[in-house]
């Protein structure tokens, strides 16, 4: 059957049917009054015919919830517009080929995890020398210098360092998005380069489990990488760029 | 009974061998040195508590005060108990009287060390008494509601708010979690000072202070009670207050401590002089408190290898080992810590994970040990997330391990959710209830993978700590042999809170507590 693009819902098992699983807890301890509350707000959601397929007492008065139910809304697909980086994803080695014959010298690269954020598993999965699902970091690549500066950098140390090493472009990773407290990091960021006048010196990306690139574009970034991004897609994007402003 | 893998008692008994030569090496600087935060503790074993108008830890006002006068070699307690006899008061009231700028303790008439040691050797004696009767206390619950079966269930707490934080933890007793751990706010660490008073705001956990741990305390007893089944509180007994923490808990009747010889250096860059101090002063407290301490290697493997690094978890096992014998804990108090950290896609990478945690259960047998989840090779998908969980529970109850802290399948999204924990509760207790026996019919073949795994990561273990034996343990950090980080020597956080101890230096604690402890 065909899909109908400008009015797209979820697919169970048969088209258009809009199945759609949904758990949560609410403030009640488990009771048939509870089950149906979470019923009545599954169709505020805009689910019909819900189910709730189980219920289970955590205690302290509250209650998890499983429910099944079928969407109402569809969404127009062909009016969907996402920004998103647009460089195309080289290989390690067409990356630091791309490097030897486009620009001609190495790129150094400086990555941190900034502010209060002690969590390094991202940044270390993009430049470590190990690397991440079987992609070399960027520390492995002999065309990047990459300077990893660990965890709780504070911004004006990471732009102390990217000045000093002369940098091509500036990682950094959040992970830790509680209260927000990376949005505020992260503009501060930006508005110590600004203030500088640093800010077109380098590429600014930032990485995380909860970043996209729109988010990274809104908040002042040249780019950003979500979950399940391997250290290639961001250095292909690197190398692209600084092709771009050097040699058109 | 025949053991199921086959270890090398040789290879064993090198790498102890070279563990003492290591912790020999370190304890020099140990004996010769003390720190600000140590003496800090030293402060609140005296019972100093409290915060000035500033909101400055009466702790910190007393020893930063003999600190710029460059006298605290002689030990804040030297210059506490110099008070008492001058002033004819309490080391409380001293200290709230240096708060308010009445008093300087170093411009105070000095009397001889012995005189000292008679105004104030029975307060401290008092002091370790009251940490001992809070360990007796903690015997007697647990004779009427025992602890649940090992491996216990560990779960964190991490809102921010103590209260909040509470709800939840009793919610997760219920449930049937055994150990309960609040997750400190981040960034603690490297506060110099230990925080005040309850508190509800903080960013990725909540702050550890006195009060909170009193609160969650009290309300883990009270559930407890309720449930038969005596709940265990656990905090971060790291950072630059370390020993600090230590204190703190053992007033509070904490159970485990999260307390590493190295984790402060590695991944929180803190100077390595003031560490190795720190954590020595941290453990006497916690072993004569009666604490469980958790130590850190499944950190290593975050940002190292966990197929190609699995030694260097099994070296700082036998590190952490040594150094906490020597600081008075008994094998039963070292939850030497590891992890199911594999990359999922490796065939026969459970088979490995197997390995490492059998080996570990025959070479430290009382050991609680403690399991840490996956975490790097979470993401958004929690489906499969909760399958590795399982996985991850069932190498546990097939190795008899001590301390299971349970994976959330929300792991690489969020702080745990309510519901996030009731599953991975339900997760655990539905695989340890379904293989509780398991590992008692298993023996593994002779020459198999898994004994042959095992071979490698205990051959490579003993010749990597003969390796750091020879150079010294801080070169090591320095050549970056521990998860792939290098730290400097003389560099890090903390390195001018280190002071070379005075021919005079007096801390009654350190010999109060050896002598309890037999070391």
């Amino acid at each position: 059957m065909e899909v109908d693009m400008t009015k797209v819902k979820p697919y169970g098992d048969t088209m258009d049917d809009g199945k759609v699983q949904l758990s949560f807890t609410l403030p009640l301890e488990a009771s048939l009054e509870a089950s149906e509350a979470a019923k009545q707000l599954a169709n505020k959601m805009g689910l019909e015919e819900v189910s709730a397929v189980e219920m289970k007492d955590l205690g302290e008065g509250f209650s998890f919830h499983v429910l099944y139910g079928k969407l109402k809304h569809t969404v127009d697909a062909t009016k969907i517009k996402v920004a998103k980086v647009e460089t195309e994803t080289m290989s390690y080695y067409e990356v630091n080929d791309f490097i030897k014959e486009k620009l001609g010298r190495k790129v150094t690269v400086v990555g941190a995890c900034t502010g209060s954020d002690a969590h390094t598993v991202g940044l270390d999965a993009i430049m470590n020398m190990k690397g991440y699902a079987g992609e070399y970091g960027l520390e492995r690549y002999p065309e990047i210098n990459a300077f990893n500066m660990g965890s709780q950098v504070p911004n004006s140390e990471l732009i102390e360092k990217a000045v000093a090493e002369d940098a091509d472009a500036i990682l950094v990773s959040q992970v830790v998005t509680q209260k927000d407290v990376h949005i505020k990091n992260l503009t501060e960021l930006v508005e110590l380069l600004e203030a500088e006048d640093l800010r077109d010196e380098f590429l600014l990306i930032l990485g995380g489990p909860r970043i996209t690139h729109e988010l990274a574009l809104e908040l002042g970034f040249d780019a950003g990488f979500g979950p399940g991004t391997v250290p290639p897609d961001v250095a292909s994007y690197i190398v692209q760029k600084l092709d771009e402003e050097e040699n058109d | 009974m025949q053991e199921k893998l086959n270890v090398d008692q040789e290879l064993v008994d090198r790498a102890r061998q070279a563990s003492q030569d290591i912790a020999d090496g370190i304890q020099i600087h140990i004996d010769e040195n003390t720190t600000t935060s140590v003496e800090r503790t030293v402060a609140r074993l005296f019972g100093i508590d409290g915060i000035d108008e500033e909101e400055i830890p009466l702790p910190n006002v007393v020893v930063d005060q003999v600190f710029k006068s460059d006298e605290l070699d002689k030990g804040i307690a030297y210059w506490i108990g110099n008070a008492v006899i001058e002033t004819g008061k309490s080391p409380q009231e001293i200290a709230e009287e240096v708060a308010e700028g009445n008093l300087n303790l170093t411009e105070l008439k000095e009397h001889d060390l012995k005189e000292i040691k008679d105004a104030i050797e029975d307060l401290a004696k008092e002091s370790v008494e009251s940490i001992a009767d809070n360990r007796r206390e903690r015997d007697e619950l647990q004779e009427e509601t025992p602890t649940g079966p090992k491996p216990w269930l560990y779960v964190i707490v991490a809102t921010g708010n103590i209260y909040e934080d509470l709800k939840q933890a009793k919610a997760a007793a219920r449930e049937g979690a055994d150990i309960v751990a609040v997750i400190r706010s981040t960034a603690q660490s490297l506060l110099d000072y230990v925080p005040y008073g309850a508190t509800t705001e903080g960013f990725g956990g909540t702050y550890a202070t006195q009060e909170n741990f009193r609160i969650m305390r009290e309300g883990l007893d009270e559930v407890g009670k309720e449930e038969g089944r005596y709940i265990q509180l656990v905090n971060y007994c790291s950072g630059l207050c370390m020993p600090e923490i230590a204190a703190m808990g053992a007033f509070e009747r904490l159970d485990m401590m999260l307390n590493d010889s190295m984790y402060g250096i590695l991944f929180r860059d803190i100077n390595m002089k003031r560490t190795f101090i720190d954590q020595y002063f941290s453990r006497m407290i916690n072993a004569h408190a009666g604490v469980i301490i958790n130590t850190g290697e499944d950190n290593y493997l975050t940002t190292a290898d966990a197929v190609e690094e699995a030694h260097t978890v099994l070296a700082s096992q036998f590190i952490n080992e040594e150094l906490g014998l020597r600081s008075g804990l008994k094998p039963e108090q070292l939850g030497l810590g590891h992890a199911f950290e594999m990359d999922p896609t490796i065939e026969d990478g459970f088979l490995m994970e197997i390995a490492q945690a059998q080996m570990i259960r025959q070479i430290f047998p009382d050991a609680p040990l403690k399991y840490m989840p996956p975490t790097k090779y979470m993401s958004g998908d929690i489906f499969k997330g909760h399958l590795m969980d399982g996985m991850f529970n069932l190498a546990s109850i097939m190795t008899g391990q001590g301390i299971q802290l349970l994976g959330m399948l929300t792991e690489a999204i969020h702080t745990p959710f309510i519901q996030d924990r009731a599953l991975a509760i339900e997760n655990a207790q539905y695989v340890f209830n379904n293989a509780r026996n398991l590992g008692d019919e298993i023996m593994f073949k002779p020459d198999g993978k898994i004994q042959q795994r095992a071979d490698k990561v205990l051959k490579e273990t003993t010749e990597m700590l003969e390796d750091i034996a020879d150079e010294g343990l801080m070169q090591a950090l320095e050549d970056g042999m521990f998860a792939n980080i290098s730290r400097p020597k003389t560099g890090g956080k903390g390195a001018d809170g280190v002071i070379e101890k005075g021919e005079n230096y007096y801390n009654p604690f350190l010999d109060l507590f050896r002598e309890g402890l037999d070391i």
